[in-house]
């Protein structure tokens, strides 16, 4: 039987793949990173791309596609940690903005929102005493 | 039989009221069943991050610390990671979560904290803040019934990135734990500087290569592992918000139940003391006749 090394492919939101392998190919952060069992431990970034995995016994490799992420291997384990969605320092400055702006606006709303239920009382008010009036005028004829 | 109509129209309201109750209880199970899945789900991913995360923090590399990493004291600015739900209807759960982080912010105040600043993921939550005056920086709602990082990625790094800057000196995170169907606690706990004991201790020393460079690694990593515990409180919230609405739920169809069961029995007396003087009037008269 070949060498195997377990490989794990785990994003934030599931597992993607879990099991022994020959031969893992993947797209490092200086390049295509090709990793055998007995690996010296590494920890990189990969980029987007795709992750192929060769399980023992099995013609077809296992492909998966990764929007990035973190790569961590010690000579018995790889452990991909896979991106949900694509990063950039950019992407998530803008992102950040965008919240920022949002929260802001919700502060701003609030006070419409405290105007709008201000004028509803004053007006519930208001139309109690027309009813009182009214009332009033009625027992007075 | 006045009192009879009135309390027929009762009868059927609430009948209409537990239906409803009834369906809502059914939506929040299925819903229940998925938000846990999705909860186990992350549990990989957070575990393997928080071992590597470990190994990292007592390894010595070209003397970096990351900021994550150092306590800073006193305490005097502090974010606010308040996760709740979107919708009501889910009993105390959120009520107990804001008194809790209420109860915190006090604290802190005591503490000497003059400033916190509050990312608001989820409208109930949101709602409070701005009630009671506090600094909402960031905000994330209508998340829906399936968590995505990528739209927390947004609302968090505000916070994370005041904390980097040195504008906060911890950010803290506020949800509603799932411990089980039955059971859910409020726990506000510190998020950054990470916690010794919330990494455990590493498993074996690794001397990595490091690629590009350690520091570019390191703060890649810590990042995510940041991002990853908030996801994974969000992911709870979102099973403890629909587990504590089942339970909810439950409750209001079973005394739904019951007051239409004593509402029905009202009824029926009503109705039989109705007959009863009927007949007692008819006898009356008939008597007065015959008499």
């Amino acid at each position: 039987m070949a060498m195997t090394v377990h490989v794990d492919v785990v994003s934030a939101e599931e597992q993607i793949f879990s099991g022994l392998a020959e031969f893992v190919v993947l797209p490092g952060e200086s390049g295509e990173l090709g990793v055998l069992p007995g690996h010296t431990p590494l920890l990189t970034r990969i980029r987007p791309g795709a992750v192929r995995i060769k399980v023992p016994q099995q013609q077809a490799e296992e492909l998966i596609f990764v929007a990035g992420g973190m790569l961590e291997v010690q000579p018995n384990l790889v452990t991909v940690l896979a991106d949900t969605a694509i990063r950039g320092h950019d992407l998530d400055e803008a992102k950040a903005l965008e919240a920022k702006r949002e929260a802001e606006e919700a502060m701003r709303n609030q006070d419409t929102k405290i105007d709008y239920a201000k004028a509803q009382a004053e007006l519930a008010e208001a139309i109690a005493q027309l009813a009182a009036i009214q009332k009033l005028r009625k027992r007075g004829h | 039989m006045a009192a009879g109509k009135e309390i027929r129209n009762k009868i059927k309201s609430v009948q209409n009221t537990k239906k409803i109750t009834k369906a809502m209880e059914m939506v929040a199970a299925s819903k229940m069943r998925r938000a846990q899945e999705r909860m186990r789900a992350a549990r990989p991913y957070s575990e393997r991050i928080r071992r590597l995360a470990a190994n990292l923090s007592q390894a010595n590399v070209t003397d970096y610390r990351h900021p994550y990493l150092v306590q800073r004291s006193p305490l005097r600015r502090v974010g606010l990671i308040l996760i709740t739900t979107d919708k009501g209807l889910c009993g105390g759960l959120n009520t107990n979560l804001l008194r809790m982080a209420l109860t915190s912010m006090r604290e802190w105040e005591t503490q000497g904290v003059t400033d916190i600043r509050v990312c608001c993921v989820g409208a109930k939550g949101l709602g409070f803040v701005q009630r009671m005056g506090g600094k909402v920086v960031s905000q994330l709602t209508q998340i829906g019934d399936t968590p995505h990082l990528e739209k927390l990625i947004g609302p968090v790094k505000v916070l994370i990135d005041a904390f980097q800057a040195g504008e906060l000196d911890a950010v803290y995170l506020a949800y509603t734990r799932f411990v089980n169907t039955m059971k859910q606690e409020p726990s506000v706990e510190q998020l950054l500087p990470l916690s010794g004991d919330r990494l455990g201790t590493p498993e074996g020393m690794w001397d990595y290569v490091y690629e590009p460079d350690p520091q570019v690694v390191i703060d890649e990593l810590l990042l995510r592992y940041v991002e990853a515990l908030i996801y994974q409180a969000v992911a709870e919230n979102m099973a403890s918000e629909q587990s504590a609405r089942m339970v909810a739920m439950k409750a209001a169809t079973d005394n739904a139940g019951n007051v239409i069961k004593e509402l029905q029995l009202v009824y029926n007396k009503a109705r039989q003391a109705a007959i009863t003087k009927e007949i007692s009037e008819i006898v009356g008269g008939a008597a007065a006749i015959a008499g």
